[in-house]
């Protein structure tokens, strides 16, 4: 990188928030995807003003700038291009404001998402938005991948809950979109903004909805023989005209991996489990928590258990929550495909991943937002071996094919990144990926913010996804 | 700027050669508290205290520091810590060095920093006159019906620093029907070293500590110090490949017990005295997250009638850390003012740890803030309630 730009740098944000040697930049050089691209350098702005002269300083040096979380991130978005910024918000991690009366909270984009809620606890609110990441992801980098978790079934994504961002543009303008109020008028900028990956603009501070704490939660573990009896099952839930707040499933292979590290008593030789939570008022919570409980057995469930006390709620919630990570205890490397399908197609979705399984003799786990349709399958391989690479590549392409042949779609929640952009056109029409375009570069015109993210380039758009060349997913267990 | 992650692709990076045992992967290793939190919260399964372990003996074998440095590491691991005796000289200059003038000249000149005293010296409590070290080799019986003997780690540091709290924990023991012996042989658990990177001069000790304290006599080998509980737990990997030793080490971390854990395990007999006090209790990383013992100091406080709330985040670090607070002195510093941050938000009467070191460096932290609440050790506590 250019020493002047650094020194640059260092001028902006201060002497020890610029790093640019080597065998520091190869700490940003990566994500929790695969992809790797060491920067040129790395500045830790800690104010607005800083990173709208990093900006204006990019732009006139002509040197691209990506934003970057915790970079927990699974496509590839935190990623730089050679030799580019990386701007990391780190230390831009106060919360700035809590207005209990209204619901809101005015944060920096780097405080971590599980803070804001253990912040808020003891006024009895909460961050809806829970990805499993939540204990290190930054609610910057849930605002730019629009993340979703859990409980998205009945509270929805980020996008649901932010009501106002201040954003510095790439020309080093700073403007507000939105802010308290839930609705504003005119063009949704704030829900334009949200999902936008950061190559729209860089966010430096959030308003958020904080909400109260149900009054009453029930957590059941639903048990099952096989992974179809629960795929139907959570067909009929819906059916039943119940929508639970969270409704995840996990298979009995990830079942028995998970529990070797949480010791949350999943049963061991089940074929599937739901996860199923119910919130609310009691009565109604009480109520509805009976009725899950019927429609399960009646779907041939062998068992369904209910969480006594906070204790066995965390502890069952630990265990999903930790699922990717538990992998890593036994395998390798592994694939987290992240596919999405219509509701009642859940059960042939899971038949046909099976024989995916077999086809290509790598084992893959099932854990997923059952609700929402949104797929985890999780690919295990070992990156040491090219061949195993390969097929786990295949398999995964193989699967989302299936996704969008059944009416479904290649990205719930991790975003499109670096990762999948290959695959929009197939998604969408050429005439749909203009349009895209053009709104990026109504405000990102150079295409130096977040450049080769989100959007194919031109020269791909019509390729699809069986020339696409790069790995989808890719994750290496430690 | 600092992450486990961060330093574990590092750690990967230097075994492919790809990056060398630099200054900057010197500072991050050196900037990692051992806290341990992370493995606490990996869901992988990553064994980070032995790849920091491995890590810090690369460094001590192959990066040059600086020279007076290295000489004082050296004496002060290989000759002071090991020897009891040495170590009581130590102290014993500390406390004149304390109760002379000395101290307040050194203070400013930067020395301290030097000579790796600076935490019994900002930190420390004057160091009181008397040291357990003169009781080795003695026996405390039971009082009132037996329920159990165990053996007792003095620690080096610990016992230096706070004969009292050891003399409280033999009380508490023998109160509650616990015969307590201090075997002579006993030495240093090797803590310092092997956080150091001496990973040689750790088994020494470790051997040392086995044949001292290991006999079907004795249900239990307890201690009150977290770190050294944390250590002696891991004495079975660390003579894993020790032929003679191995077994034996197997055996002696199935009896290895913080005397926390001990206590809630056996039960208390009924205190004389309730503790009606308003307490709020800072999980030590080695006990929290190292040991896994969250619950047995909190049953114990409310056993005594301690009316316990809960400050936020009770387990992350204080900054304390081993050596950290002398070699990392700034950041050790802003790590403790978060912390006494949370501690304050719930105006407790008493702060209560299970540390020595926690205790040392809360002490300071409230100094830093002008408050005088009290910090306690869960072992002294118990003491006054009997
Ligand atoms: C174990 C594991 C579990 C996960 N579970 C879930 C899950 O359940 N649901 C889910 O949705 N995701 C999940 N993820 C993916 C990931 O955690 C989310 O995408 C998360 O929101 C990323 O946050 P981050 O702070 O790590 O962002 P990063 O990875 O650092 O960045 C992600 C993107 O955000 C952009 N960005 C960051 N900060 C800013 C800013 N201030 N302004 C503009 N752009 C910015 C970056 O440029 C990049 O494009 C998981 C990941 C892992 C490793
Ligand atoms: S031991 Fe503590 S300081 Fe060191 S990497 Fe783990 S969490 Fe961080």
């Amino acid at each position: 990188m250019n020493p002047a730009v650094v020194e640059q740098l260092r001028k902006i944000a201060g002497r020890d928030a610029v790093l640019d040697r080597p065998e520091d930049l190869m700490l940003y050089e990566y994500d929790a995807g695969i992809r790797k691209s060491t920067p040129g350098a790395v500045v830790f702005p800690q104010t607005t003003n800083q990173v709208s002269q990093i900006m204006r300083l990019a732009s006139s040096a002509q040197v691209p700038v990506v934003a970057r979380g915790a970079g927990t991130g699974l496509s590839g978005g935190a990623i730089s291009r050679e030799g580019g910024i990386v701007v990391a918000f780190s230390r831009m991690n106060r919360i700035l404001e809590i207005d209990v009366e209204n619901q809101r909270a005015v944060v920096q984009p780097g405080v971590v998402n599980l803070q804001l809620s253990e912040h808020v606890s003891h006024l009895g609110l909460y961050f809806a938005p829970d990805p499993s990441s939540q204990k290190a992801c930054t609610i910057g980098g849930n605002v730019a991948e629009n993340s979703g978790g859990p409980h998205t079934l009945m509270y929805g994504v980020t996008v649901n809950h932010v009501t106002g961002v201040e954003v510095v543009m790439p020309s080093g303008e700073v403007v507000h979109f939105g802010g308290k109020a839930a609705e504003s008028y005119g063009y949704d900028m704030t829900g334009f903004f949200v999902g936008s990956e950061g190559t729209i603009g860089i966010t430096t501070a959030i308003t958020v909805k904080l909400l109260r704490k149900p009054e009453k939660v029930a957590t059941l573990l639903a048990i099952f023989e096989t992974v179809d009896d629960a795929g139907q099952t959570v067909s009929a839930i819906t059916a039943a005209g119940i929508t639970p707040a969270a409704l995840e499933m996990l298979d009995g292979w990830t079942l028995r991996t998970i529990e070797a590290y949480c010791h949350a008593g999943y049963p061991l030789d089940a074929g599937a489990v739901l996860l199923i939570e119910l919130d609310g008022l009691r009565e109604s919570v009480e109520e509805h928590a009976e009725a899950v409980q019927a429609v399960c057995l009646q779907q041939k469930a062998r068992e369904v258990r209910r969480a006594k006390t906070e204790e066995e709620r965390a502890l069952l919630w630990k265990g999903r929550k930790t699922a990717f990570g538990a992998l890593g205890r036994v395998s390798p490397s592994y694939y987290t495909q992240d596919g999405v399908v219509p509701r009642s197609k859940i059960p042939a979705t899971l038949a046909h991943i099976g024989e995916v399984s077999k086809k290509y003799d790598l084992i893959i786990g099932n854990i997923f937002h059952a609700g929402d349709g949104n797929l985890h399958p999780l690919i295990l391989f070992d990156i040491r071996f090219p061949d195993q690479l390969e097929r786990a590549l295949a398999a995964s392409k193989d699967i989302l094919e299936y996704c969008i042949a059944v009416g479904g779609s290649i990205t719930g929640e991790h975003g499109v990144g670096m990762e999948k952009r290959d695959l929009m056109p197939v998604l969408f029409t050429q005439e749909d990926l203009d349009v895209m375009a053009g709104l990026r570069n109504a405000f990102n015109s150079e295409n130096l913010l977040n450049p080769d993210k989100l959007l194919p380039t031109p020269r791909m758009c019509r390729e699809i996804f069986g020339a696409a060349r790069n790995p989808v997913l890719v994750q290496e267990g430690m | 700027m600092d992450s486990p992650r961060g330093r574990i692709y590092q750690m990967v990076q230097v075994d492919e050669g790809r990056l060398a045992l630099s200054d900057s992967f010197v500072t991050h290793i050196d900037r990692c508290l051992g806290c341990m939190n992370c493995m606490t919260a990996c869901p992988s399964g990553v064994p980070y205290a032995s790849l920091l372990e491995r890590a810090r003996w690369q460094i001590e074998e192959n990066y040059p520091r600086p020279w007076l440095g290295r000489k004082l590491r050296q004496h002060f691991y290989a000759k002071v810590l090991p020897s009891f005796s040495r170590l009581g000289r130590h102290a014993k200059l500390v406390r004149f060095y304390q109760r002379s003038g000395l101290q307040s000249l050194a203070r400013g000149t930067g020395m301290l920093q030097l000579l790796g005293v600076a935490e019994l010296d900002a930190l420390a409590p004057r160091i009181e006159s008397d040291f357990s070290f003169r009781h080795l080799g003695e026996v405390f019986p039971a009082e009132g019906t037996r329920r159990g003997r165990v053996a007792l780690l003095i620690g080096c540091v610990g016992s230096v620093a706070f004969a009292e709290l050891n003399r409280a924990t033999v009380r508490v023991l023998t109160k509650n029907g616990i015969d307590v012996h201090i075997p002579k042989a006993q030495s240093c658990c090797g803590a310092l070293h092997l956080h150091g990177g001496h990973l040689e001069m750790a088994r020494v000790l470790a051997r040392q500590n086995i044949d001292a304290m290991l006999s079907p006599e004795f249900d239990a080998i307890v201690t009150n110090a977290a770190g050294c509980g944390s250590v002696m737990k891991e004495y079975a990997a660390l003579l894993e490949d020790d032929a003679k030793y191995a077994h034996r080490a197997m055996q002696f971390v199935a009896k290895a017990r913080d005397i926390n854990e001990y206590l809630a395990g056996v039960g208390l007999v009924e205190p004389k005295r309730k503790l009606s006090q308003r307490v709020t209790y800072a999980d030590p990383c080695h006990l929290a997250h190292a040991q896994g013992i969250r619950k047995a100091p909190r049953e114990l406080l409310k056993a005594i009638g301690a009316e316990l709330v809960e400050m936020p985040r009770p387990d992350t670090c204080c900054g304390s850390a081993g050596v950290y607070n002398v070699v990392q002195n700034e950041l050790s510093m802003k790590i403790l003012d978060e912390k006494m941050g949370y501690v304050a938000s719930v105006s407790p009467q008493i702060l209560a740890t299970a540390n020595v070191g926690c205790m040392l460096q809360f002490k300071a932290g409230m100094k830093r803030k002008g408050i005088n609440t009290r910090v306690a050790h869960v072992v002294e506590l118990l003491d006054e309630a009997y």
